[in-house]
């Protein structure tokens, strides 16, 4: 009724009003801007009139126009003068207009404070409602500071109309002006128990979302709201209180025990499920983000409350008809599920339900909760209805998120729940089949990476490779399969790497010969041609060993045939490769047609095996006491061979960034003989600590695994049958298996006996309950840096038979720190930590001499060359008491026979008095490093140059006019198996930060024939460390200093010290140049001055360090090598 | 509640409310984003959707998409409530309200929606309560438009 008048009179005012401009845009929606342009310019003529009607009817389409994404951001003036009018009805357009239009930079802002505080204190409650709302839109810091007090006093307003909008601003108020809290607060907090409803439950509002920023303020308020809680019937209310209850709780425990009650009630009885999904909803966020630090105390609420109870109201939710409520079930169960995944895991069968909902996003919830609900037992069953699912599956999209959740399922945690590997070759073969999808790469990573660490999978392995080759044009079929050829890529490197496994390896050659297989993509190709060269070895090895020869003639002749075709290749790695390998064969065929043997050589171009290496394995390695690394494994390069390799590749070092499994290669036999020698050693040693027998043999699976009688049973048949599903076959066999298991076990245990499980690591079967009853079939290689007990074996794949020794000399037990730099890839270097019992004679060992005449057989070198990188050997050792010594050696052939004669041993002591220098303004700024050079080889070394590459920070104190190049000659010669110490002084700016300094030393090695010119890298590692001397404080000065407050704080935690509290105390004194204090119990205060007079204080506990320093960057420096020393330990 | 979004089912935008500042541009871009999100769902499909670091929440009314984006922590099914009770306010106030109805009283409908939430927090839960105060807001509109109205311009009448 109202609404016709003011139509019907508006309509009568003007030319254009809004319903105008309204219908002229749906009327020319051809050439709508010009239409608006024309109207804008209108509104413009209209907005210049005084005539205050005509402004409002122009703001009013003006905010029209804003809506459709014209800018109006000019008439932001005249829209503050219709705000101004004194008629209501041109007032609330003007702030509807101001409320849609403007933002915090909105310049004309500033003008309205005035304007909205009258409208404020108008008589008229919609006059002050409608200032109070558009006021919500567009509060601004300075009118929120204006306008704090005058708002305040409108929450005690008579009409509860305004009181409630008065209330509800103030959070924008807050947000905007956080002073204003303080004292609003009280006033906020009697409105609690304002008798208007509607004021009441915009107070919860307001204090529920401050609490939710910070719930520490608020718990006094608890009380309060828990009488609300337990009265109020607002659904509304009652959600946001129990909003401010999960955001309490976890900083008030008792207050989770009263929560059950009326909690459990709202669950059993609300109908609105809005409620109930906050409650269950609220009672397990508070869990699991828990803000503060009680988070044990906040597990009260839910550990009380029953999960099952929330679990069977949410199986309600999913069970609804409705989308909404299902969607929110399974995302609320995804919450539980991390906290209780055995409630969540017996509703299996109703998310494997939800797959097949019409709605996707509610199958892509249900599949993330199915991640988290695999368990060795079930992870098959619900895999196999996965794999129905992407069978029937519409689009590509959900079809290929299917397909990786399937992967990620599979392969979460390092392949934890699989139990059968031959299963999940048979998935991914299976998901080749798969129509147009896009994750053939990730389906190729996995089966490489299953072959490569799943030792005891491969030959099943090959054999589905074999055939996905020999059926390769099933895949490459048509276009839209070309993601899934990605997967060739692997088929094609795991047959050829592992081609010993291999059936019928003329088959898989003449299939990767293929004149088709010219249409794949290049990388493809390059594997290709690669692998077809491994496979040729295999299969001349396995043919010579015939009396006839023409065999391997006509595979050699194949490889000639086909290989051309891949020489024309487009693409250059692809060429490149057949190009070598093309001349290679021909250069075989040629020795073949003399009768000559041949096929040992070409396999050994392939020989070794790869094996994963933890990135930080080589660090952990203890190197057996008596183990000779000074002795050649082999002989030595010969010199002419080495020279053409840059001495520059010193630095190139490669550092392994990622934790991908390393391939290395590896000699089995100088592997087995290697591990003999070590366990003897081990065992005559008292200091090496013994594996347990368990974890040793996890690297001895491959007998174990004979055990299991899945891999015997010969599954040729059906897997020769490309596009027949097969998985299926596996979970039956594994479900025998683990019936077998099952009853040997039983057997065993009513024997009692205490044999282990037969070959299988203990680290999988670590899952809860019954979880531990399935034992995998093979075992998964895994690479972690927690792994101790691989890098006794990765030790021995960096030492291979084509390793260059090198010696290593060291001067006390301390373990290596982490200065080092121990290139992973390195197959040259080792280092030898000795006993302290050896630092006195260690000048007087021999090193092993070897004759660099004797000859290397052609093959050896390139076998090294092939998969050998050059390594570049050079690491750094901090050791000693204020000394820190550096271990120097090179794996460059070409000097690394030197090397391994001379050895060099450098020591640095800090300039410990900084008065030695009188009147030197950079006192405390310098540091003497001395070093003892020793000659451990026979021949007469002579001009030593020293030099170091300066840095900004720290410089080498050269003899005036000489270049800031140049090297100090050391003064001295050195005559087999001296030694003697030359001191260097160096400028140290800044000694908060450790440095590195890289340098050179160059010197004349004589012989009685020849001299040679030789050359050394080396860095020196000035740790922070070596700045601080022990310098004693009596305690009450020790006090003072703390008290001075110019101090900064910081503190350590030291992880899995268990050492005897002195041992603690005398390692910090010892290594890092503290000195006690004082000692209480198992506390002590330590200290240490720096050579630039820094202080440094420690408190040390048995488990924890804090410590103060006048240099903050200093202290992190000195508290992060403690961490150091003790994470050697 | 961030903010709250009317579009058509071609797209087109009929109604929009923000509760946090952002300039003109990233309200522009924000909105052809989610109308062609929200627009591109199958009817079938359920109202909640992860955008950005926000829940979205939307329900379809005849030809009109109404289109909350709410935090992380907001229940969804109390902002479905929320867009239901509005759309039941716009039906009562216009007696059975169509998209028309809405174009061509946009600030009206702007007045219920800032009756019923204000600052992005539902303000009065009574519907009785919202129309009431409309109703209220408009006859002091009306009667001041009359009396302007002859005062002004007389002719007109």
């Amino acid at each position: 009724m109202a609404l016709k008048i003011v139509k019907g009179s508006i309509d009568r005012m003007f030319d254009k009003n809004l319903q105008d401009l309204v219908r002229g845009i749906r009327n020319h929606k051809e050439d709508e801007a010009k239409y608006i342009s024309t109207c804008i310019d209108e509104i413009k003529q209209e907005l210049k009139q005084d005539n205050i009607a005509v402004k409002a009817n122009a703001v009013c389409k003006l905010t029209y126009l804003q809506m459709l994404g014209y800018d109006v951001s000019w008439a932001a003036f005249n829209i503050v003068e219709v705000m101004s009018s004194s008629k209501f009805t041109y007032k609330r357009i003007g702030y509807l207009a101001a409320s849609q239009c403007f933002h915090e930079s909105t310049d004309v802002i500033m003008l309205t404070t005035n304007q909205i505080r009258k409208d404020l204190s108008s008589p008229n409650q919609y006059d002050t409602g409608v200032a109070l709302t558009g006021l919500s839109c567009f509060v601004t810091p300075d009118l929120a500071r204006d306008l704090a007090n005058d708002i305040m006093t409108l929450m005690s307003h008579t009409k509860p109309y305004i009181r409630k909008k008065a209330v509800l601003i103030m959070y924008k108020v807050f947000l905007k002006y956080p002073e204003s809290l303080r004292p609003a607060f009280p006033r906020l907090k009697e409105k609690l128990e304002d008798p208007d409803p509607g004021v009441q439950s915009a107070a919860v509002n307001v204090i529920c979302e401050l609490a939710r920023r910070n719930p520490k303020n608020y718990l006094s308020l608890a009380p309060l709201f828990f009488k609300l809680m337990t009265s109020s019937t607002n659904n509304w209310v009652l959600i946001k209180i129990i909003k401010l209850f999960g955001a309490l709780t976890p900083l008030e425990p008792r207050l989770g025990k009263k929560l059950i009650e009326p909690l459990t009630n709202l669950i059993h009885s609300t109908s609105a499920m809005s409620l109930l999904y906050e409650c269950v909803n609220t009672v397990y966020i508070d869990v699991n983000t828990p803000p503060l630090p009680s988070l044990s105390l906040s597990l009260c609420l839910y550990l009380s409350l029953p999960p099952q109870l929330c679990v069977q109201k949410l199986r309600i939710l999913i069970e609804d008809s409705d989308q909404n409520l299902k969607y929110l079930g399974l995302l609320a169960m995804s919450k539980i599920l991390k906290t209780h995944p055995k409630s969540v895991q017996s509703h299996k069968d109703l998310i494997l339900q939800c797959l097949d909902d019409k709605d996707e996003s509610i199958r892509l919830r249900a599949l993330d909760l199915l991640y988290g609900m695999v368990s060795k037992k079930n992870l098959m069953e619900i895999v196999k209805k996965l794999m129905l699912h992407v069978d029937k599956a519409e689009g590509t999209t959900y079809r290929d998120e299917l397909l990786t959740k399937i992967i990620d399922i599979c392969s979460q945690s390092n392949y934890q729940y699989i139990t059968n590997f031959e299963w999940y070759i048979s998935i991914l073969v299976e998901l080749t089949r798969l129509e147009g999808t896009r994750h053939g790469h990730l389906i190729a990573s996995q089966m490489l990476d299953v072959a490569i660490r799943v030792k005891a999978i491969r030959g099943f392995a090959v054999a589905q490779m074999a055939t996905l080759l020999d059926n390769a044009h099933l895949l490459t079929g048509n276009m839209q399969r070309m993601g899934i050829c990605e997967v060739l890529y692997a088929a094609a490197w795991i047959c050829g790497e592992f081609s010993e496994h291999l059936e019928n390896p003329m088959q898989t050659l003449e299939a990767m010969l293929r004149p088709k297989v010219a249409t794949l993509p290049g990388h493809i190709q390059a594997v290709y041609v690669q692998n077809a060269a491994k496979l040729f070895a295999t299969v001349l090895k396995s043919q010579e060993g015939n009396t006839d020869s023409t065999a391997a003639q006509e595979t050699s002749q194949l490889m000639i045939d086909r290989l051309p075709l891949f020489v024309q290749s487009a693409n250059l790695e692809v060429q490149e490769r057949a190009s070598c390998i093309l001349q290679l064969v021909k250069y075989i065929q040629k020795l073949q047609q003399k009768d000559v043997e041949v096929a040992e050589e070409v396999s050994a171009l392939f020989a070794g095996e790869l094996n994963p290496v933890a990135p930080k394995a080589q660090k952990k390695v203890p190197v057996p006491e008596g183990l000779d690394l000074d002795s050649w494994i082999n002989e030595p390069p010969s010199e002419s061979e080495s020279e053409d390799e840059q001495p520059k590749a010193i630095f190139a070092k490669e550092e392994p960034k990622h934790s991908r499994p390393r391939r290395e290669e590896v000699d089995e036999k100088e592997l087995a003989k290697r591990r003999e020698a070590r366990k003897q050693e081990q065992a005559n040693n008292p200091f090496y600590i013994k594996a347990s027998p368990s974890s040793q043999k996890v690297y001895q699976e491959a007998p174990g695994v004979e055990h299991i009688p899945v891999v015997q049973i010969d599954l040729s048949v059906p897997l020769k049958v490309p596009g027949l599903p097969m998985s299926d076959q596996y979970v039956k066999l594994e479900e025998e298996r683990r019936q077998k298991e099952r009853a040997e076990k039983k057997k065993k245990e009513k024997k009692k006996r205490k044999e282990k499980r037969s070959g299988r690591g203990k680290k999988h079967d670590s899952g809860p309950e019954s979880e531990e009853d399935i034992t995998p079939a093979h075992q998964v290689d895994i690479v972690t840096e927690e792994m101790p007990e691989w890098s006794i074996i990765t030790s021995y794949i960096f030492i291979k038979t084509k390793s260059y020794c090198v010696t290593v000399h060291v001067c006390s037990s301390r373990p290596l720190a982490d200065s080092e730099k121990l290139p992973v890839r390195s197959h040259r270097a080792a280092e030898a930590p000795k006993s302290p019992t050896e630092d006195g004679d260690a000048t007087s060992q021999e090193p092993k001499k070897k004759s660099s005449k004797e000859k290397r057989e052609k093959k050896k070198d390139k076998d090294r060359d092939r998969k050998v990188r050059i390594s570049t050997g050079l690491f750094l050792c901090l050791l000693g008491n204020h000394s820190h010594l550096i271990l120097v050696s090179s794996g460059l052939p070409g000097i690394n026979k030197c090397i391994q004669k001379s050895k060099l041993v450098f020591c640095f002591l800090p300039l410990t008095k900084v008065y030695d220098i009188q009147g030197n303004l950079q006192d405390g700024s310098q540091v003497v490093v001395s070093v003892i050079f020793e000659n451990k080889c026979d021949s007469f070394l002579k001009s030593m140059e020293f030099n170091v590459l300066d840095s900004l920070n720290s410089k080498l104190q050269r003899p005036e006019g000489s270049g800031p190049h140049d090297g100090l000659t050391v003064p001295f010669q050195l005559p087999p198996g001296v030694s003697n110490e030359a001191r260097f002084v160096f400028t140290v700016q800044s000694i908060i930060m450790p440095q590195k300094l890289k340098g050179t030393l160059t010197f004349i090695v004589k012989n009685e024939d020849s001299s040679t010119h030789e050359k050394l890298d080396f860095k020196l590692h000035f740790t922070c460390t070596s700045y601080l001397i022990t310098t004693p404080c009596y305690s009450d000065a020790f006090a003072k200093l703390l008290e001075s407050g110019d101090l900064k704080c910081s503190s350590v935690r030291l992880e899995g010290v268990n050492m005897p509290f002195h041992h603690l105390l005398a390692r910090i004194c010892f290594h890092h140049h503290f000195s006690v204090v004082e000692r209480i119990d198992s506390c002590a205060s330590m200290y240490s001055r720096s050579i630039q007079g820094h202080h440094v204080c420690l408190l040390v506990k048995t488990v924890s360090i804090d410590a103060k320093c006048d240099e903050p960057t200093l202290l992190g420096n000195v508290l992060d090598e403690i961490k150091q020393t003790f994470s050697q330990c | 509640m961030q903010f709250m979004l009317l579009f058509s089912r071609q797209g087109k935008l009929r109604l929009q409310k923000w509760y946090v500042p952002l300039c003109d541009k990233e309200k522009k871009k924000i909105t052809r984003e989610l109308v062609q999100t929200v627009l591109a769902r199958k009817p079938k499909m359920c109202s909640f959707l992860e955008w950005r670091d926000l829940k979205i929440v939307y329900k379809r009314y005849a030809s009109l998409y109404f289109c909350c984006a709410i935090e992380d922590q907001d229940n969804e099914l109390i902002t479905l409530e929320i867009i239901h009770r509005y759309v039941e306010l716009l039906d009562k106030y216009f007696g059975s309200v169509c998209e028309l109805d809405i174009i061509f009283n946009f600030e009206k409908a702007y007045f219920i929606l800032d009756e019923f939430l204000l600052g992005g927090e539902a303000q009065e839960t009574s519907k009785k309560n919202v129309l009431k105060a409309i109703e209220q807001a408009d006859l002091l509109q009306e009667c001041k438009t009359e009396k302007h109205e002859s005062f002004v311009n007389p002719s007109c009448i």
